[in-house]
């Protein structure tokens, strides 16, 4: 009854979301920059085609990096948004609990950036006409890609609801974003692991977007990269509704 | 049945919300008065959930606000003050969310939302986004938001701030019709409103109640409610207040004016209940006073807010 009525209100929520997106410019302009830098990093500074390879693994390293900047654009809106039109004081006196809503608006921005990468099913037909690439890797690419942009989003949304400025949110963000792709980083793994205890550097590198996007989209599908992104996403996202519960007015 | 007991409110260092309590029943309008500060949005903001009390307790139909929160939004329609909407999109859509999120489908979804835009009259822009929209307009999608589920509780944050003379009147009509089924809080800073729609009025200062009572009781509490303004030709303003002050039950006379041979005078009673209206009139016929004007006043409450507030 009650789980029903929960559902109800994510959908409400989430289809109100994305109409938002949608009906306004923002939606387009972040589909079109999402398309151009994927194909600039993939053809230009990678070299796609000279590298003769029929795979997508020089499509996806880009990713992480493509995310770090605009996953935190569409997420800043998320929260600080509601804050400055003063919605957020409606939305929160309806008749819905505060996870239906963090969730019904996580998911939609999610779907949203599933919508911009699926539209880079290009590069599928691409690598498939030049050569014979392995398509369950390919499927692992995506999938991979959109847990990861799930994380993002999810980070995002949650420094979102801590401030009235999107401004704000959007640096907090990147930065957040910044460091837990910097985390499994090879250099950075190596500075810590000159003086820092072996399982310090392991928990820090694990904790790491990248260290899993990497063993998932070279076609290795672990459990563990799931439950991993799938933990990140729910903490963010429970600390967003702590903050909110609490400063619901700020 | 809105009750709240003790309610306090702090924000760090400022006290906004000050141990207030008070009622409201169904078939009650009650007016929230109070200058800039005064703590009225934040009350609202607490009874309708949005924020926690620091101290006190709000039980709205008998149930907790805190403890059975759910329940109890389900029962309340709020307009927010400045009527916040969601800016891109149409209104006609905007009311369908809100429709969903109160548990309305299909037919009867449809049914209320064309209702609610026809009583809001907002036929003409209902197609059209809302950030295009006057503020007047914005407003009213706000307060069609806020009675779009026909909830026993309404809680109006200047349901009026912005709407044109006509609008006013149509919102206030609507209360009035409404409250029949509803317990009302409504917040304003039209005095006349008060006193059009109140049955009651709570006017708070520095976040403490000042004053809870009709509108009419309030009217009372006027140096002015009950005495005589008085308007006469050809007269000497000296002779006419020494004749009039000899009248028993007169206090006081003083001239407001005295222009071109036209006296205009106040008559204050010795007490505000015992009319004095035909005694002033008899004196002045008595002595030959041309008469242009003579009614008792009923108070004002711009007056009263002034002395209570200040
Ligand atoms: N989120 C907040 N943080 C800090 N102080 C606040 C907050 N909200 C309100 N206040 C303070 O609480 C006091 C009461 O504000 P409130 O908005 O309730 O006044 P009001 O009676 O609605 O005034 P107005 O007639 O201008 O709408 C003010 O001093 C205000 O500065
Ligand atoms: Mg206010």
């Amino acid at each position: 009854m009650r789980l029903n009525e929960s559902f109800r209100n994510i959908k409400a929520i989430q289809k109100r979301e994305l109409y938002g997106y949608f009906g306004s410019p923002v939606a387009y302009v972040f589909i079109v920059i999402f398309l151009l830098l994927m194909g600039f990093f993939t053809f230009n500074i990678s070299n796609f085609f000279e590298a003769g390879q029929a795979d997508l693994n020089n499509f996806f390293q880009w990713h992480p990096w493509i995310y770090m900047f605009l996953v935190p654009s569409i997420a800043m809106r998320l929260w600080a948004e509601e804050r400055r039109l003063g919605t957020i004081e409606l939305i929160l006196t309806f008749p819905v609990t505060i996870a239906e809503v963090i969730l019904g608006k996580f998911l939609a921005a999610w779907i949203f950036i599933g919508i911009a990468l699926s539209l880079t099913f290009p590069m599928v037909l691409t690598v498939s006409y030049l050569g014979n690439p392995d398509l369950g890797a390919i499927f692992c690419g995506y999938l991979g890609s959109f847990l990861m942009a799930g994380a993002f989003l999810s980070l995002g949304s949650m420094t979102s609801s801590l401030t009235r400025s999107q401004v704000i949110s959007f640096v907090t963000a990147v930065v957040g974003c910044l460091f837990f792709i910097l985390a499994g980083y090879p250099p950075v793994t190596a500075i810590l692991s000159g003086w820092a205890p072996i399982w310090l550097v392991n928990l820090v590198s694990n904790l790491s977007f990248l260290s899993h996007f990497i063993s998932i989209s070279r076609g290795v599908l672990d459990l563990r990269d799931l439950v991993y992104y799938l933990s990140v996403i729910s903490f963010m996202l429970f600390v967003n509704a702590v903050v909110l519960q609490s400063r619901k007015a700020a | 049945m809105i009750e709240i007991k003790n309610l306090s409110k702090d924000f760090a260092a400022i006290r906004a919300v000050n141990n207030i309590s008070f009622s409201v029943g169904k078939g009650e309008i009650l007016g929230f008065l109070g200058p800039n500060g005064a703590g009225k949005s934040t009350t609202m903001r607490m009874i309708t959930g949005f924020m926690p009390p620091s101290a006190g307790t709000i039980r709205i139909g008998g149930f907790d606000i805190i403890k059975n929160s759910l329940e109890v939004r389900k029962q309340i329609g709020y307009l927010p003050e400045n009527a916040p909407v969601y800016p891109d999109m149409k209104v006609i859509d905007y009311l369908n969310f809100c429709g969903q999120i109160r548990g309305f489908t299909k037919a009867a979804l449809k049914r209320r939302v064309e209702n609610t835009i026809e009583k809001c009259f907002l036929t003409t822009v209902k197609q059209q986004i809302i950030n295009t929209l006057s503020k007047g307009y914005k407003q009213r999608v706000c307060f069609a938001q806020s009675i779009l589920h026909d909830p026993p509780y309404l809680i109006l944050d200047e349901p009026t701030d912005g709407l044109d003379p006509n609008q006013k009147y149509e919102v206030r009509r609507m209360i009035k019709e409404m409250s029949r089924e509803k317990a009302v809080i409504f917040s304003t800073h039209i005095l006349e409103e008060i006193q059009d729609v109140c049955t009651r009025t709570i006017i708070i200062a520095k976040g403490s109640i000042v004053a809870d009572d009709t509108p009419a009781g309030l009217l009372k509490r006027s140096d002015l409610y009950g005495s005589v303004s008085l308007t006469v030709e050809n007269a000497d303003s000296n002779e006419i207040t020494n004749c009039l002050n000899q009248i028993k039950g007169v206090e006081t006379t003083t001239i407001i004016s005295d222009e071109n041979e036209i006296v205009r005078l106040q008559v204050y009673p010795e007490t505000k209940d015992t009319p004095i209206t035909d005694k002033v009139m008899a004196a002045a016929l008595a002595n030959n006073y041309q008469v242009k004007s003579i009614y008792m006043e009923q108070g004002r409450l711009d007056e009263v807010f002034r002395t209570i507030t200040t």
